[in-house]
């Protein structure tokens, strides 16, 4: 027996599993370049939040053309995955269609349904490239995404027009040599779609439709074994990240943002001389709020890779909508590749960063972007998978205020109304009841 | 006449109130705020809620600063809040602003201020199920009013409901802009953009929600916050509506219909 096809296919397999795996490292020694923040708490509601969020995808579906179709591409792509399954033990053992005669007639069912779904998601991916090429949605034509982020969109829906072509027909070769040589090709499988396909081979010969068949089963998993790889380098982690994001999002109502502890004792001592500084919270940070991916915490570093540049949030944000230059997705997309850029230096340098005067302020996002933001949430609001740009936006405000005094002008004479006459603007406190008698 | 009890002179007579009506520098200095409120010190004085005010003790929540990013200036004015709140063992907060009350509420805890807060617009509702308040409809009977959402009061701490419960009892008609609730859009002046220009953009936000506002043809815009009253009006004078359309809060609604 010939075992050559199954050592490439391990390989192929081995090869496609340790630049994943890899990638994937890179990822979590990135993110855990943040600062810690405690998201561990309330699991119950957290699991909860990710089953009605990320595996419900109840937030999608605010938008019912984009939802529905998104819906029919995940529920395809987790579906046909059990094939994936399949293709791998026949791979692997050199067997055709080892789960037919496993499940028996459920398999005829389980085939038809990986076909229908094929189908739908086919159609699906279709009116995506359409709503972003011919329709225009303006999401998708805004300023950050021109370039990569365009391409890779596009990409994205390539390859999955590609694999679902090459499965479909995979099935129709398949089903054709099941009736030719049942010996080689065990009669299983319904194939509702594939067999529209099958007049295309009408007149091949036995020995051709062999070659064809088993070209299009090895294009198929190599298709596969790209696109798995292709995702690190793409706005399409989501599908694996979409879910520890939505675990560990933030519970709180979104109003509140968080206080910090940090300088709680210093402005009671500031306040109050005789107030003694509480213990183990005698020092300052050494940085107030974020200048770059390091201040800001792993969770929000998870967010820029979880991120898929749909742009919901930038169509939502009221800065944007006025022609702003302040956009979410952009701060997203932004913190993503600054951290990425410190990741090669990261891997260049045996894993110790070499100073590059640059950071994420300035560099990427300017004060211009950040100080129009009206802190009204629509942005987060509007994340399928609860991604949170403002928080950002307010600790990189933070670091501007606390460490650069660099607040706009007139915010500056509002802190100083504040801290003089306790009132935002020019007002006497003694005069804070005077409305009562007017 | 109003009246206007402080937590001070109510101390001195050994008395104390049951609820806190915090106002907010916008309702203590703003002409327009300050209408707003009057009209719920009316409403407060009509249903005979045991009620008190700080008064010059009061000082800004912080809201401004914080969202400016100056954490150190929210927290001076939080704990100096919190001290005094806690000294006149506040339990029970209402705001008229939105900012106050989110602030109030979920940032003040942190610093060791634990306060039941709630929005004017909660307790209005809450004194109409108690029959303590009742809404007379005549008044606004035919108007078509829709409904502006603060951003504070709605998708920072999910409110969408009371406002809009007390506004069905005026008998108006209440139309929904194309982005409401969850989607409202904001009026622009959020995250202390109240205190400072805009960015360059094409538009300024108020403009853009004051078009979404009269694409519903209304005769009152109304609101549940100083700021977004003071924004919408703006918007509603740029476009040179202001005799058509007026912009008003809950609570003015209410205490109009009700004569006061």
């Amino acid at each position: 027996m010939n075992y050559i096809p199954n050592i490439i296919f391990l390989v192929l397999l081995s090869v496609s599993l340790a630049i994943f795996i890899r990638n994937i490292k890179r990822i979590n020694r990135n993110i855990s370049l943040g600062k810690s923040i405690d998201r561990k708490d309330q699991s119950e509601l957290r699991w909860k939040n990710m089953i009605r969020v990320a595996f419900g995808q109840s937030k999608m579906v605010s938008r019912p053309i984009a939802g529905f179709l998104h819906v029919i591409v995940y529920v395809g792509f987790v579906v046909i995955n059990i094939e994936l399954l399949e293709i791998i033990i026949d791979g692997l053992t050199g067997s055709h269609r080892v789960f037919a005669s496993l499940l028996g007639p459920i398999y005829n069912i389980l085939i038809a349904t990986f076909e229908i779904l094929a189908f739908l998601v086919l159609v699906a991916v279709i009116f995506f490239w359409t709503r972003r090429n011919i329709v225009k949605i303006k999401r998708f034509w805004k300023a950050e995404m021109k370039g990569w982020p365009k391409l890779d969109g596009d990409v994205i829906l390539y390859f999955e027009v590609v694999l679902m072509v090459l499965f479909l027909m995979m099935n129709a070769t398949d089903s054709i040599l099941q009736g030719i040589d049942p010996k080689h090709y065990i009669e299983a499988g319904s194939f509702p779609i594939s067999q529209f396909l099958v007049p295309l081979f009408e007149g091949v010969s036995t020995e051709n439709l062999r070659v064809m068949e088993r070209s299009l089963w090895w294009m198929h998993i190599t298709g596969i074994f790209i696109f798995l790889n292709y995702l690190y380098y793409s706005k399409h982690l989501h599908i694996l990240l979409a879910f520890p994001n939505t675990y560990f999002a933030n519970l709180n109502p979104r109003g509140k943002f968080p206080v910090d502890f940090n300088i709680k004792g210093e402005v009671q001592m500031m306040m109050d001389p005789s107030v003694a500084i509480p213990e183990g919270n005698t020092s300052p940070p050494e940085k107030f709020g974020a200048s770059d991916v390091f201040d800001l915490n792993w969770v929000q570093l998870m967010n820029a890779y979880s991120c898929t540049e749909c742009g919901r949030c930038t169509s939502a944000c009221p800065a944007n909508l006025t022609g702003k230059k302040l956009s979410p997705r952009k701060i997203m997309m932004d913190t993503r590749d600054r951290l990425e850029e410190v990741g090669k230096n990261l891997n260049e340098n045996k894993g110790v960063f070499k100073a590059d005067e640059k950071q994420l302020l300035n560099d990427f996002i300017t004060p211009e972007e950040l100080w129009a933001c009206t802190s009204c949430n629509a942005c987060v609001e509007a994340c399928p998978i609860e991604i949170d740009p403002l928080s950002i936006i307010m600790d990189m405000r933070q670091y501007l205020v606390m460490e650069k005094s660099a607040a706009p002008t007139e915010l500056n004479s509002m802190m100083g109304n504040i801290e003089n006459n306790g009132a935002p603007w020019p007002f006497s406190n003694q005069d804070r009841l005077q409305w009562v008698n007017e | 006449m109003l009246n206007v009890p402080t937590l001070a002179q109510l101390q001195s007579e050994g008395k104390k109130a049951e609820i806190v009506f915090w106002v907010g520098c916008a309702g203590s200095f703003d002409d327009r705020a300050k209408k707003i409120t009057k009209a719920f010190v009316k409403l407060l004085n009509q249903t005979e809620v045991s009620f008190a005010v700080l008064g010059t003790e009061e000082s800004c929540s912080g809201d401004p600063a914080k969202r400016s990013g100056n954490e150190f200036l929210f927290q001076m004015q939080a704990l100096q809040n919190i001290a005094t709140l806690n000294a006149y063992e506040v339990t029970k907060i209402v705001t008229t602003c939105p900012h106050c009350f989110n602030t109030l509420k979920n940032e003040y805890p942190d610093l060791g201020g634990n306060y039941e807060v709630i929005h004017h617009t909660q307790l209005l509702k809450k004194l109409l199920k108690e029959e303590k308040l009742t809404i007379q409809g005549g008044k606004f009977k035919g108007k078509r009013i829709t409904y502006h959402d603060p951003c504070y009061l709605g998708r920072a701490n999910q409110i969408y409901e009371a406002p809009r419960e007390l506004l069905q009892k005026l008998d108006a008609e209440l139309i929904e802009m194309k982005s409401c609730k969850s989607k409202g859009l904001c009026c622009g002046a959020g995250g202390a953009q109240m205190f400072k220009d805009a960015e360059p953009g094409d538009k300024e936000v108020n403009i853009e929600r004051t078009e979404q506002a009269l694409e519903t043809q209304p005769d009152i815009v109304a609101a549940s916050c100083p700021f977004c009253n003071t924004m919408m009006t703006d918007g509603i004078k740029n476009k040179e509506q202001e005799d058509k359309v007026q912009v008003m809060d809950i609570a003015e609604l209410i205490a109009n219909a009700n004569d006061l």
